[in-house]
């Protein structure tokens, strides 16, 4: 058990180093010279020529390299361009808003898309199974900040129930203002992210239920509820828990464009202030920092297999 | 559809990988893909034909600014007096030639990517690995850094955003080469002395081509999206070209008072990528009854 956990996390390394890489050649490998496309239509040569330098791009290939993996060991992800802040200061400041969306997107999805999935699965063929296979295809086809703004026009200008946009915290804020302009970033969040879900739970549950178990659990007068919950959604988690971590892959996706439609002052909008002000070390180092977080998470969803499936032994 | 429609579709599918009699008919009797290529075929027609009816998509009239829709102007006027209606219908083609682009070439590339690591077993690993680490990269933050290194124009906003699906297709192709290759008739095959090339095309590419079809689609129907978001975020094609996501993105300034400019063009995308998808479920079902039972 113990040794195939740290077999586990000793593999994660060489995808980081991967990551790592492979950003640092993106910088390298761009066609044309970024130094200039970064310094922007109106730069001087000198512009240029210090922003070459402020991106190491000076040194020789090799040297680049060495001292890239070497910061990034030390947990170094750079220095914005304009602000001379290091990155990871930068993602201190911004974190909170979007750590808060997230957690309510994941706890949300998951509430609704479980309970879904299963009652199509368990009600295969029926008109409920057909709405919640429609609602994930159409999830899947609409863009986030379309619907963002659908939510916006509708629950916030005609019906006039909460606020358009903004970002309140609950700690200086209370806990009510947070949650009213927490509701629709959270609601557009979690569409695509919740169409996701409900297909792999249908399509998990449905293959639990054709087993012979199940039907020994209803041949001896196990209520069906209990089959469900007891003997179908514990067998099927394994897949969904996988889905859940995957998912998050696209959720950060979808924190961009979000924080953007509410005016969400979070990690995302630091994404889009980057890229407004060509600030490529910030946009590197977001770019690092959010695969870094979706590596971790789906490590420990995969070291957390025994919880939901005491089989599984390492 | 009735569950026997559905299992003889299914049988039909199976035997049209073995006997080929006609993929044509078994798509046409599947409702999904009828009705799906239908409205496909609509949008595709409107982007091909479209512009050539309608009024000048960038030609501004500022007398007549942020006119709600009517008679005359069918989805009202922008912050410049131009006509959106005839902006929606170019921002089509930019959207379609996205999404083409962006399946074929990732497609074309994944493939070979994914015969490699299949068939050539010291290289897997490393091609595998690279995948990974491409994978845990958020495809839109990949997308915007590549954008503002290289400048963004239709070709490099194409590029970006099909660097991060490839490595869904070099899996695919990867786990049905691997399947393939244990199978007896390879193996007779390579008994016999037929030489790599001809294993290749003969045996391997054959038993590919349809779970890359349906793979094509949700690349397809993912880099429309994704080339909307960017333009949206400002991040993507030049502001000049009236593409879906740059229409949009100019709109939200005034979406208070004009919700048009952002309403349309984003039902139009949403219609799209929906037929898109339909199509997608429907080649999923007839093609490869195995995924379809999974999903």
């Amino acid at each position: 058990m113990y040794l195939y956990v740290i077999k586990r996390i000793l593999a994660t390394i060489p995808v980081m180093v991967i990551v790592a890489l492979f950003v640092f050649l993106m910088l390298r490998l761009a066609p044309g010279d970024p130094a200039a496309v970064i310094a922007g239509d109106y730069a001087t040569a000198e512009d240029v020529e210090r922003i070459r330098a402020q991106l190491g791009l000076n040194d020789p290939i090799l040297v680049q390299m060495g001292k890239w993996l070497a910061q990034l060991a030390r947990g170094d992800l750079g220095t914005a361009i304009f602000s001379k802040l290091p990155v990871t200061t930068l993602i201190g400041q911004r974190l909170e808003p979007t750590l808060l969306l997230a957690l309510s997107t994941i706890t949300f999805t998951v509430l609704v898309a479980v309970p879904l999935g299963t009652l199509a699965a368990y009600k295969a063929g029926s008109w409920i199974d057909r709405l919640v296979m429609l609602f994930s295809v159409a999830g899947f086809s609409v863009p986030v900040f379309v619907l963002g703004y659908i939510l916006i026009y509708v629950l916030s200008m005609q019906l006039k129930i909460l606020p358009v946009q903004g970002y309140k915290s609950p700690f200086e804020y209370g806990l009510w203002q947070f949650a009213r302009h927490m509701i629709l970033p959270t609601l557009t969040l979690s569409v695509i992210y919740i169409a996701l879900i409900a297909r792999m739970t249908r399509a998990s549950v449905q293959e639990v239920l054709q087993e012979d178990y199940v039907r020994t659990a209803r041949a001896k007068g196990q209520s069906e509820f209990k089959i469900l919950m007891r003997h179908a959604l514990r067998n099927a988690a394994v897949p969904i828990v996988t889905v859940i971590g995957l998912g998050i892959a696209l959720m950060i996706g979808g924190v961009v464009v979000t924080e953007s439609v509410f005016n969400i002052p979070g990690l995302g909008r630091l994404v889009l202030d980057a890229v407004l002000a060509r600030d490529y070390p910030v946009i590197q180092g977001l770019i690092l920092f959010f695969s870094f977080v979706y590596i971790l998470i789906n490590l420990l969803i995969d070291l957390s297999y025994t919880l939901f499936d005491p089989r599984i032994k390492y | 559809m009735s569950n026997l429609d559905q299992e003889t579709l299914m049988a039909d599918a199976v035997l049209s990988q073995k006997e080929d009699p006609s993929l044509l008919t078994v798509m046409v009797r599947n409702r999904a893909i009828f009705w799906g290529g239908i409205l496909l075929s609509l949008f595709a027609l409107i982007a091909i034909f479209g512009p050539f009816f309608t009024v000048d998509p960038v030609a501004l009239s500022p007398m007549t600014r942020l006119r709600p829709p009517s008679a005359a102007i069918w989805f009202g006027s922008d912050f410049l007096g131009r006509d959106v209606f005839a902006r929606v219908i170019y921002g089509a083609r930019i959207s379609l030639v996205v999404g083409l682009a962006v399946a074929v070439i990732s497609v074309i590339i994944g493939l070979f990517l994914g015969l490699v690591a299949g068939y050539v077993r010291p290289l897997d690993a490393v091609i595998m690995r690279t995948m990974d680490g491409l994978m845990s990269i958020p495809a839109i933050l990949l997308a915007i850094a590549l954008i503002s290194l290289s400048g963004a124009t239709l070709g490099t906003v194409i590029i970006a955003i099909m660097i991060p699906e490839i490595p869904r297709v070099v899996r695919l192709v990867r786990a049905v080469v691997l399947t393939v290759r244990e199978e007896p008739y390879v193996e007779a095959a390579i008994a016999a002395g037929t030489r790599l090339p001809m294993i290749l095309s003969r045996h391997i590419l054959p038993n590919t081509i349809a779970p890359l079809i349906v793979q094509a689609t949700y690349v397809c129907a993912s880099a429309m999206l994704t080339e909307s978001i960017l333009g949206f975020l400002g991040a993507g094609i030049p502001p000049e070209i009236p593409s879906w996501g740059n229409i949009m993105s100019e709109g939200r300034t005034y979406f208070q008072i004009s919700p048009w400019i952002i309403f349309f063009p984003g039902v139009a995308l949403a219609l799209t990528v929906l037929a898109v998808n339909i199509v997608g479920d429907g080649l999923r079902d007839t093609l490869d009854p195995r995924i379809a039972r999974k999903m």
